[in-house]
């Protein structure tokens, strides 16, 4: 982000915490715990936009699975929060509800770190980032490009869809995770507790911002950018393109996975619905509405199209399916550089 | 004397017909008495297998049937019950009598009544009625129902008092290939003492499963291939556009959608205008489908996709944006509910091989339609002019253009085509599943595997991967589940592409890079 925008971002961080606690509710300049939990969401969902920014804008690669990421990183943070419910749930015991629903007497084995936040939050990184090393690896050495790898992400994200969906996965079936009453100790729905969250979300983007930028502006984002445009080349020129894609794909997922940690406890649920295609596909449509390869246009684009999603469907829920088609098609169309590229071109 | 000469008479002039031949005593042992003597009594006169024992039943039955002076006497049909005391009937003896009346059916000249006869009986193979199992077994002429009696006869058999003629009957069952026969030797079987007889029960019951096993394999390949037709169908004008145009249309789901819905909207017209020609509305439906996906595609073509030539992530995201657009209008348009469409008469029921193995008229019907239009296909692309000129863009286009074919042209009719064939699809899918503003949905991801497995540029590809996509998924199914399924072959799939990463027929050549 330039200068001004990284100020106007900071300022925005300070001050929301300031709306929100300083002046009470029915105040003119009360920030209401709507848009600060709004505000939050849509913070995570630029994390995800520049994550997919990196690999899409700077690499070339669709990875139209990343919500894939996004989710399990929600997972392993919904986890450490249903056992942090404790005995406070429906069934009073020591396990989480839905367990107890299914008859199972004991914390299956990869519930085993669940109990500590710090262990959670590693297995919630680790695991995203093992998977997307996996199979970046097989995808990546076979050489699978362009079109074919997007289906392939999507069909893998339909895969553990549906694992998550089956109830003897462990993660709580279609249902998900859901009614959590604590973090590390402090109640979750109050008003300090919110905005907290609300500021980790804007501080990990702009932790996030600056690593991307400086890994762009380094030697490994130049020939990530020239495998971009000519793979075939820099592989003549002597360098493995597998290495260099293999690593932008994983920190890009475990961005999206740091996204998904902090998304879960400011919106309350995860299930897997999250790893929809659906929801995937709409990430890069964020990144592309903004304007791919400018790390700052998916973080506009993310809250653009967002914000646009929270009026329509309040106002003509029907209609937001083709505003969203349309948004889709019009950019691509018409905005191949999307809003930055439009703000360019007013600048000239 | 005279009383009887007066009874007899009284009974005439009743009118009662042929079962004045049966012993009066042995009619009213089984009109009157204990429960267990009436069964025995009733047996008795099944033995001797006399067809009037079945007018008396059906008067028991029908209540014609009245105890006067421990005597039965019997009114003639139609007429009203006599006076005296109305015989007791409880369930038990209802159904023991049922169970008689098919028995003396099996002696019937007509061949129907004996079949259904066997039907009922099936279930009951009671050794009280073995006598006339073995009668009618003897003057069995139609050698279906033969083989059916002798079963029947083993069956009964099973239950004999003596160890050897149980054993006996147990080899005897060794060929049969029933179900319901597997289940009556399982049932015997754990109330069997004679260790001879349990053994051979063992034997038979391992036969038939053996037995019963190809039939289940054979069920098996028929839903893979069947599966397999509906992917290939699916996603063969997938593989057309992608490899003409390098375009993957994520709204090739919502054109299958379009073909559903226009078949929806066919019969719905069949309903309103023309009630008595509802059974040939799929003749209707099918050009009706094809057009309308087709149309759909080439304006889809016009307006969008010609402008992303050469982008083709764009023209990923672009027809993603189109698909809910589609999705939304049908929401719209028809409601978010599925609608119903029916199968006419001629494609509901099966053919029934074997008694576990039931192939469906409809998914028979969709196997032969998927060969047709893959043959239609096959022949429009190698014998056609426009087959001629969709190959040649397909390998090179700017050769194509420097040669003189109007690419533009090409790309809108080949677009039309592979949508005109989702539409057709649409229409096949509509006869086996539900239709919905989500039919698409539930269909693409699987259509994508097959163009990624079977690569594009020929149609062998799509056919092997689909077919073998197909099958491969219902025995993976088989053997843990649907959703250990998909993961399986996700994992194949990327296992294959490390080998093969353009598939498993690929265009060879520089041109493709």
């Amino acid at each position: 982000m330039k200068k001004p925008l990284l100020i106007a971002v900071a300022v925005l961080l300070l001050l929301v915490p300031l709306l929100h606690l300083a002046f009470p509710p029915g105040h003119a300049l009360h920030l209401s715990e709507f848009y600060v939990g709004l505000l939050g969401k849509f913070l995570c969902f630029a994390i995800c936009a520049l994550a997919l920014d990196l690999i899409w804008g700077f690499g070339g690669i669709l990875s139209l699975g990343h919500g894939l990421f996004f989710a399990l990183g929600g997972y392993g943070m919904g986890m450490y929060l249903m056992r942090q419910i404790g005995r406070e749930g429906q069934y009073q015991s020591d396990l989480p509800d839905f367990m107890v629903f299914l008859n199972w007497k004991e914390l299956p084995w990869h519930w085993a770190l669940s109990d500590s936040l710090v262990g959670q939050i590693f297995l919630a990184l680790a695991v995203p980032g093992l998977l997307a090393a996996v199979f970046g690896y097989f995808a990546f050495r076979s050489r699978i490009q362009g079109v074919y790898f997007s289906i392939i992400t999507q069909a893998l994200t339909v895969a553990a869809m549906l694992l998550f969906f089956r109830n003897e996965t462990g993660f709580g079936g279609n249902n998900g995770f859901t009614d959590f009453k604590r973090l590390a100790g402090m109640p979750l729905n109050t008003p300090g507790m919110k905005v907290g969250l609300c500021v980790a979300s804007g501080v990990a983007l702009i932790v996030c911002y600056l690593i991307a930028r400086a890994l762009t502006r380094s030697r490994w984002g130049r020939i990530l950018q020239a495998i971009r445009d000519a793979e075939g080349r820099v592989r003549f020129l002597g360098y493995d393109p597998v290495a260099f894609k293999l690593s932008a794909y994983v920190i890009s997922a475990l961005m999206c996975a740091l996204a998904g940690i902090l998304y879960v406890p400011q919106v309350g649920i995860i299930n897997p619905g999250e790893m929809s295609p659906a929801a995937s596909i709409e990430m890069a449509i964020w990144a592309a509405v903004g304007g791919r390869g400018t790390l700052i246009g998916p973080v506009l684009g993310a809250f653009f199209v967002n914000g646009t999603k929270s009026v329509f469907t309040a106002w003509w829920p029907e209609g937001w399916l083709y505003i969203l088609g349309g948004l889709f098609i019009a950019v691509t169309l018409f905005l191949p550089q999307g809003l930055m590229g439009l703000a360019r071109r007013f600048k000239k | 004397m005279i009383k009887r000469l007066l009874f007899g008479w009284l009974l005439a002039l009743s009118g009662l017909q042929a079962w004045a031949a049966l012993p009066p005593e042995l009619l009213t042992r089984i009109a009157a008495g204990e429960g267990d003597e009436r069964v025995a009594a009733l047996n008795e006169a099944v033995a001797q297998a006399d067809p009037a024992l079945a007018d008396y039943l059906h008067a028991l039955l029908d209540g014609r049937v009245r105890l006067r002076e421990g005597k039965a006497v019997v009114a003639a049909e139609g007429a009203a019950p006599p006076d005296g005391e109305e015989p007791m009937l409880n369930n038990r003896l209802r159904r023991e009598i049922d169970s008689a009346l098919a028995g003396l059916a099996l002696l019937s000249k007509d061949r129907d009544a004996r079949a259904k006869a066997l039907v009922t009986l099936r279930e009951d193979a009671s050794a009280a009625k073995l006598p006339l199992y073995e009668r009618a077994l003897a003057a069995e002429t139609d050698t279906e129902l033969r083989s059916q009696l002798s079963a029947l006869v083993a069956g009964a058999k099973l239950s004999s008092t003596d160890p050897g003629q149980r054993r006996a009957a147990a080899t005897e069952l060794a060929g049969s290939a029933d179900p319901a026969t597997r289940a009556l030797l399982l049932e015997r079987m754990s109330a069997e003492t004679d260790p001879g007889a349990k053994a051979a029960m063992q034997s038979t019951i391992a036969a038939i499963g053996d037995r019963l096993a190809w039939g289940e394999r054979a069920q098996l390949l028929f839903s893979g291939l069947s599966l397999g037709s509906v992917l290939l169908l699916v996603a063969l004008g997938l593989a057309i556009t992608y490899g003409l145009m390098g375009v993957i249309n994520m709204a090739h789901g919502e054109l299958l959608m379009v073909g559903a819905y226009a078949t929806y909207c066919v019969q719905q017209g069949f309903r309103a205008w023309l009630p008595a020609a509802f059974d040939y509305y799929l003749w209707i439906a099918l050009p009706a489908s094809f057009v309308a996906a087709a149309l759909v595609g080439a304006a889809m073509e016009r307006t969008v996709i010609r402008w992303l030539y050469g982008r083709p992530l764009e023209t990923l995201l672009a027809t993603w944006g189109i698909s809910l657009v589609l999705m939304q209008a049908v929401r719209t348009l028809f409601g978010a509910q599925n609608v119903a469409v029916e199968n006419p008469t001629w494609l509901s029921g099966g053919w029934a091989l074997l008694p576990n193995l039931t192939l469906p008229y409809n998914r028979l019907a969709i196997l032969a339609f998927a060969a047709l239009v893959l043959g239609g296909m096959a022949l429009l692309l190698a014998r056609t002019r426009l087959g001629l000129m969709v190959r040649g863009v397909t390998q090179n286009r700017r050769m194509a253009a420097c040669v003189g074919v109007n690419t533009a042209k090409v790309d809108t009719m080949a677009f039309a085509l592979g949508s005109g064939i989702a539409g057709l699809a649409g229409c096949a899918l509509s006869q086996i599943g539900n239709v919905g503003p989500d039919l698409g949905q539930s269909y693409i991801v699987d259509a994508f595997m097959v163009v990624v497995l079977g690569g594009v540029g020929q149609l062998a590809g799509t056919v092997y991967a689909g077919l073998g996509l197909g099958v491969l998924s219902k025995l993976l199914e088989g053997w843990q589940g649907a959703v250990l399924a998909k993961i399986a072959l996700l994992m194949l799939l990327v296992l294959v592409i490390q080998k093969k990463p353009q598939g498993l027929f690929a265009l060879k050549g520089r041109s493709v890079e």
